[in-house]
């Protein structure tokens, strides 16, 4: 068993924000992350980031993972980046169990900052394993770390700002998008994004799902349906669309089964994505020393999820004794950035979802 | 439909971003964001102090045509590809947009002018492809079409694919 400070559990823009606050108040940090590089999602977003410049706005997603990482660079003496690791269990005793190249591993660490994010929901529908169905997060996996075209023609359901925006790198790529689908009655995204995609000519059809997916052995097309007020299917709407692709993008779920299994305290909140961890004001789990931050503790946008780690990092580092020298002046500027970025009315389900979990500000 | 339903602004929409036409001898930057999201490079951006959206990045951004000197540099910067600056010169209507597609343009060449809605509507004459660095591999297409498309022209497609 290897002996650790400060265990952080995920590479992503949590996770590396944490890390930078926690070295700079001179911890030693271990960060686990089971894909190749840093960065996490931001590592393959290739479009320019909303927020304020003090979340790297306007600059596009996969130069802030650089600069993420960068600013780990001068402390690599006190920092240690397992890439291709898979943390597979955390116990009660603090214990924390890696899978790496068939090699599993036992660290036990005084903190962890848990910065797993999330997974992609999928839907239910006929034939909805046929090949050529893809979560959109795939999808930009394929085209902007591997570059490999996922298919030539393509319908997008859900019109987030995820599918929106793989819908435009799609695009970009030279692939048709035929149509995006949303249930709901309105364009779940920002309109911004779905502006640069109506003016491309893509059609988006809201009160709108897929049915099912026919073909023999890939996708050849899907039936689509409108839906009513009540999200009841309209019989007699069923249109068709020839398709090689279709793109899944309705919404993320946490990463929580490592806290779930060390037995952390959670609440399923519908509008966090999920099962999420109970946080105190310090971002800190009912477990001792244990903290969560990013898409884990609630789906939100990556400039939330920096600042947000930010703080686990601060507080975690405060915990084991090191204190940063900034520390009450950057609390207040991380947790002011927190509130600006959520207080529009693009962070409305975020304070609804976080004021049922009741534990946080 | 509406902006909601299918991502298109309306014409209202559209006319209440642009000032009149007389201010529009002179190159303005038209912001086409009608949502509140928190974002504010176009603000933080502008070397005139032109656009302005205060403490809260949630606010939907305000422009001072009086200030604005239509030098574009909030294209590149929105995020949300949602500024572009525009000018009247006689008949002619004269650009500059964001575009983040291959191939880049070549000025002299005609490219398919679209409204937002995705329909050609137009022929739309390349004049310039800005490739700077801090324009971080969004081209700024300077290009000119017809004046009576000033409020339907929005972007351009590539004739030859």
């Amino acid at each position: 068993m290897t002996e650790k400070e400060l265990m952080i559990i995920g590479a992503g823009p949590a996770g590396l924000s944490a890390a930078k606050v926690a070295l700079e108040a001179g911890c030693g940090v271990t960060i686990v992350d089971r894909n190749k590089y840093p960065g996490g999602q931001l590592a393959k977003q290739t479009h320019k980031f909303f927020g304020s410049e003090k979340q790297y706005a306007k600059t596009r997603g996969f130069d802030i993972a650089g600069i993420l990482k960068s600013n780990l660079g001068k402390y690599h003496d006190k920092l240690d980046i397992l890439t291709d690791t898979t943390a597979v269990g955390l116990y009660k005793d603090h214990v924390l169990t890696t899978l790496s190249n068939e090699e599993y591993r036992k660290y036990h660490a005084q903190a962890y900052i848990m910065a797993t994010g999330a997974s992609e929901k999928f839907l239910a529908f006929e034939n909805n394993d046929l090949p050529g169905i893809f979560g959109a997060g795939a999808v930009q996996t394929l085209m902007n770390l591997y570059g490999v075209l996922p298919g030539k023609e393509v319908v997008m359901v859900g019109s987030g700002n995820i599918g929106l925006i793989v819908t435009y790198q799609l695009m970009q790529a030279g692939v048709t998008v035929k149509a995006i689908l949303e249930a709901a009655p309105t364009i779940g995204g920002y309109k911004v994004h779905a502006a640069k995609i109506a003016r491309l000519g893509v059609p988006i059809y809201v009160s709108t799902t897929i049915k099912k997916a026919i073909g023999d052995k890939e996708l050849e097309k899907v039936v689509t349906v409108s839906l009513d007020e009540s999200w009841k299917e309209i019989p007699g709407t069923e249109k068709e669309i020839y398709c090689d692709t279709l793109t899944i993008a309705v919404g993320l779920s946490p990463l929580h089964q490592l806290m779930s299994m060390a037995g952390v305290k959670m609440k399923y909140v519908k509008e966090l994505g999920g099962l999420v961890p109970l946080l105190d004001k310090r971002l800190e789990t009912s477990m001792d020393n244990v903290f969560a931050c990013g898409d884990v503790s609630g789906i939100e946008e990556a400039s939330s999820a920096m600042a947000e780690g930010a703080l686990a990092g601060l507080f975690a580092a405060e915990n084991l004794g090191y204190r940063h020298p900034d520390f009450d002046k950057l609390v207040a500027d991380f947790e002011k950035q927190l509130q600006d970025l959520r207080q529009g009315p693009s962070g409305t389900k975020i304070r609804r979802g976080l004021e049922r979990l009741g534990e946080r500000s | 439909m509406t902006l909601l339903k299918n991502g298109v602004p309306s014409q209202e929409q559209v006319r209440q971003k642009f000032p009149s036409e007389a201010v529009l001898a002179r190159p303005k930057a038209i912001l086409e964001c009608y949502e509140e999201i928190p974002c504010n490079p176009c603000s933080t951006s502008c070397p005139f102090k032109a656009i302005t959206i205060g403490e809260d990045i949630n606010s939907i951004p305000q422009i001072d045509h009086d200030k604005c000197t239509g030098c574009g540099i909030c294209i590149s910067s929105c995020p949300g590809l949602a500024i572009i600056v525009a000018q009247t010169d006689s008949d002619k209507a004269i650009f500059k947009i964001p575009y983040e597609f291959i191939p880049v343009p070549v000025p002299g060449e005609k490219w398919i002018g679209l409204d937002r809605s995705g329909n050609p509507i137009c022929e739309a004459l390349i004049v310039k492809a800005d490739t700077k660095k801090t324009n971080d591999r969004t081209v700024v297409v300077t290009v000119e079409t017809e004046r009576r498309f000033l409020y339907d022209f929005i972007t351009i497609r590539c004739p030859y694919e």
